[in-house]
């Protein structure tokens, strides 16, 4: 079975926080991150390297900030 | 094998599978954490993008929370007083039939003061989408009850919980609206999870779909959450919109090809 | 060419001149003393000769805002209505105001206030050119005082609405839209494609092709450094609308020692007032205002200077009259005379009261 590896990137000035993300996330890749963004949220991270690039992260994102890649491995 | 795979290598163009489409634009949503606003808007876009509509498309802000939906949709947008999107939205439409329009509005401006508006435009069949934004709740003027505030729930003006002999019961327009003539698809629909996103995408390009089939309204519902006014975390507000809103305002199809859904 | 001549009703001239016009779309809701518009217009099915749109809308509220829609696109639309159904739509003309967008009014106005009466008034006047809705603003208000000027009002309205991007509103009442007189009948304007639309209204929500930004319509700006620039910007434009479409006319005023200030169906009957007057050997003139908005100020002060009284006759309790004071120079002999509730006053008791107060004492 082909295996797959995602991963994503995080506009993290716009992210607020609302872990709405972390609830959708079948791997438990996403945790939040220690440090704040410019408003002062807490942003969203891949942290685990477990991401298979489902994109459950990204479509629920109400604020459209994670853009998903996957590749074959 | 994985530690094999660098960061260069998978984060290259031909690897994206989900990007932000380029019809929201980069301002920051004025939504709160959370909100399902943002996740209503990137949808509506994203079906009007895929569908090739870009420059036909003619959008309408409602007064409340979306009042800036014009800042985040990268479409022409008219912004329209309290409660009248569908008296704009029908005007366009009948003027520009070949366009592309929508009425995008919460649940004080579609259900409350707009009611009038809402109810002819449908009855009248008119050719327009309306996307209807449910969230219980006055979100803008800070969590006043709305026409769809459950029974029992607590708002600003409704600080002790909604009492149905003095405040009135919570309407269920899109089963009102699914009963005139003039509407040809009504559903409801929710953005709250990823499998709940995608059923809302195919909705929304429905009721896209049947606008350009000339047949009549398509109407599409979202219950979604308000952490804020609900007073919740985000994920809290909804699981809590599971439990509770979603009992009285179930998900589904209500009416598809101008037939009600017969309910079993 | 010969023009076509025509005996029409006032209401009924409108809404063939507004088809003339090259108008787009009606959105109405019927009301006394002027349904014979939208009826006429169902009527003639101008769908079918130019493709304007006529719709029966569920009220006011929904006319107007459908307006704003339509005018939002960059297309010639209108209503007409009567004061009930105007004092419904003023949030909508401050709404339009506010995203200056044209649009073409007509309201066949009645004795009110409330429901008033059917019968024609003139007390709209205040609501007509003071704003009327929130905010700071104005509309072209012009008043014609003839089937013919109904007529012709439609084509005005709708050039002027465009030449400034604001709504026009045509003021008259129930006796000039229900009386019949004949008319010249204009040639027919066509509508605008919709590529002429986008080339002469870059602004209009159209659609974005061609590349361009998307365009927004709205009243609407939270910073509020940036809605006073547009607030000041809409200011400069009603200050050029009142230097340059001032619009008035002038009966016997040359050899004029008093003078009738009056519009609409006043002025008519006051013709009759100058002519007992003047069969008594008292040089009586009358001054017609045309535009209420933007107001004659300069001609009534000169006026005010160069007789010994003047005359406001309203079928009102005087409420143009509080403008002309306000720009008559101090001293001025001004009095007021009006009926009220739809009553029309006769010449002969306007007569009376000029005899009484500006020519016996």
């Amino acid at each position: 079975m082909a295996k797959v590896k995602g991963d994503i990137v995080v506009d993290t000035e716009k992210c607020k926080g609302c872990e709405v993300c972390i609830d959708a996330c079948p791997t438990h890749t996403i945790a939040m991150s220690e440090d704040v963004n410019g408003k002062g949220y807490h942003y969203m991270q891949n942290i685990y390297d477990a991401c298979t690039g489902c994109t459950n992260c990204a479509i629920v994102c109400p604020d459209g900030v994670i853009t998903v890649y996957r590749i074959k491995v | 094998m994985d530690g094999t795979i660098t960061k260069e290598a998978i984060f290259k163009p031909e690897n994206i599978v989900y990007k932000k489409t380029s019809l929201m634009t980069d301002n920051i949503l004025s939504y709160c954490p959370g909100c399902g606003h943002g996740t209503a808007h990137r949808l509506i876009m994203e079906v009007i993008d895929e569908m090739g509509l870009e420059s036909e498309t003619i959008g309408i802000a409602p007064v409340g929370c979306s009042v800036l939906a014009y800042e985040f949709m990268n479409v022409d947008m008219q912004q329209a007083a309290h409660g009248r999107a569908p008296a704009h939205a029908t005007a366009i439409k009948r003027l520009m039939p070949h366009k592309t329009v929508f009425a995008y509005q919460g649940d004080g401006d579609l259900a409350a003061i707009g009611t009038a508006e809402t109810i002819h435009a449908c009855n009248r069949g008119e050719n327009f989408t309306t996307f209807f934004i449910n969230n219980g709740i006055y979100g803008m003027t800070g969590g006043q009850m709305a026409p769809t505030t459950l029974p029992g729930m607590k708002s600003s003006t409704s600080p002790y919980g909604r009492d149905l002999k003095s405040m009135g019961h919570p309407i269920k327009m899109t089963e009102l609206v699914a009963q005139l003539p003039g509407t040809y698809y009504v559903t409801r629909q929710a953005v709250h999870t990823p499998a709940a996103v995608r059923k809302a995408k195919k909705a929304i390009r429905k009721a896209i779909e049947i606008q350009q089939m000339n047949v009549g309204l398509s109407f599409v519902e979202i219950v979604s959450n308000c952490n804020s006014g609900w007073k919740m975390a985000p994920v809290q507000s909804n699981h809590w919109m599971e439990e509770n809103m979603f009992p009285f305002y179930p998900l589904g199809d209500i009416k598809v090809d101008g037939k009600l859904i017969e309910k079993k | 060419m010969e023009k076509e001549l025509r005996l029409m009703k006032g209401n009924e001239a409108f809404a063939e001149a507004v088809i003339r016009a090259g108008a787009d779309g009606y959105f109405g809701y019927p009301i006394t003393p002027q349904s014979e518009v939208m009826e006429y217009l169902m009527a003639q099915k101008p769908e079918e000769q130019t493709g304007m749109i006529v719709l029966q809308a569920e009220s006011e509220v929904a006319s107007i805002n459908m307006l704003y829609g339509g005018a939002g696109c960059g297309k010639r639309v209108l209503t007409s209505s009567s004061s009930p159904g105007i004092s419904l739509m003023q949030e909508g003309l401050s709404y339009l105001a506010g995203a200056e967008l044209p649009c073409l009014i007509m309201n066949a106005a009645r004795g009110g206030p409330g429901l008033g009466t059917i019968q024609p008034g003139q007390a709209d006047y205040f609501q007509s050119v003071k704003g009327g809705g929130h905010g700071d603003y104005r509309i072209i208000v012009i008043a014609p005082a003839s089937v013919q000027e109904m007529y012709d009002s439609a084509k005005i309205g709708f050039d002027l609405a465009f030449k400034y991007r604001t709504p026009v509103l045509v003021l008259t009442d129930g006796a000039t839209g229900q009386m019949m007189e004949k008319v010249y009948i204009g040639e027919q304007h066509p509508r605008l494609t919709e590529e002429e639309i986008k080339e002469k209204y870059p602004w209009a929500t159209t659609g974005k092709s061609g590349g361009r930004e998307r365009n927004i319509i709205t009243s609407l700006d939270l910073d509020p450094y940036r809605h006073e620039r547009h607030n000041i910007k809409l200011q400069e434009k009603y200050k050029t609308i009142e230097e340059n479409e001032v619009v008035f006319e002038e009966i016997n005023i040359e050899d004029a020692d008093y003078a009738i200030v009056a519009y609409g169906t006043t002025s008519r009957i006051c013709q009759k007032t100058m002519q007992l007057a003047r069969e008594k050997g008292i040089k009586l003139g009358i001054f017609r205002l045309i535009s209420l908005w933007p107001f004659p100020k300069k001609e009534i002060r000169e006026l005010s200077k160069k007789v010994k009284g003047i005359l406001c006759v309203e079928m009102s309790a005087g409420q143009m009259i509080e403008d002309v004071r306000l720009n008559s120079v101090d001293g001025a002999h001004i009095q007021h005379y009006g009926r009220m509730g739809g009553v029309i006053p006769s010449p002969t008791e306007i007569f009376d009261f000029f005899e009484k107060n500006y020519i016996k004492d």
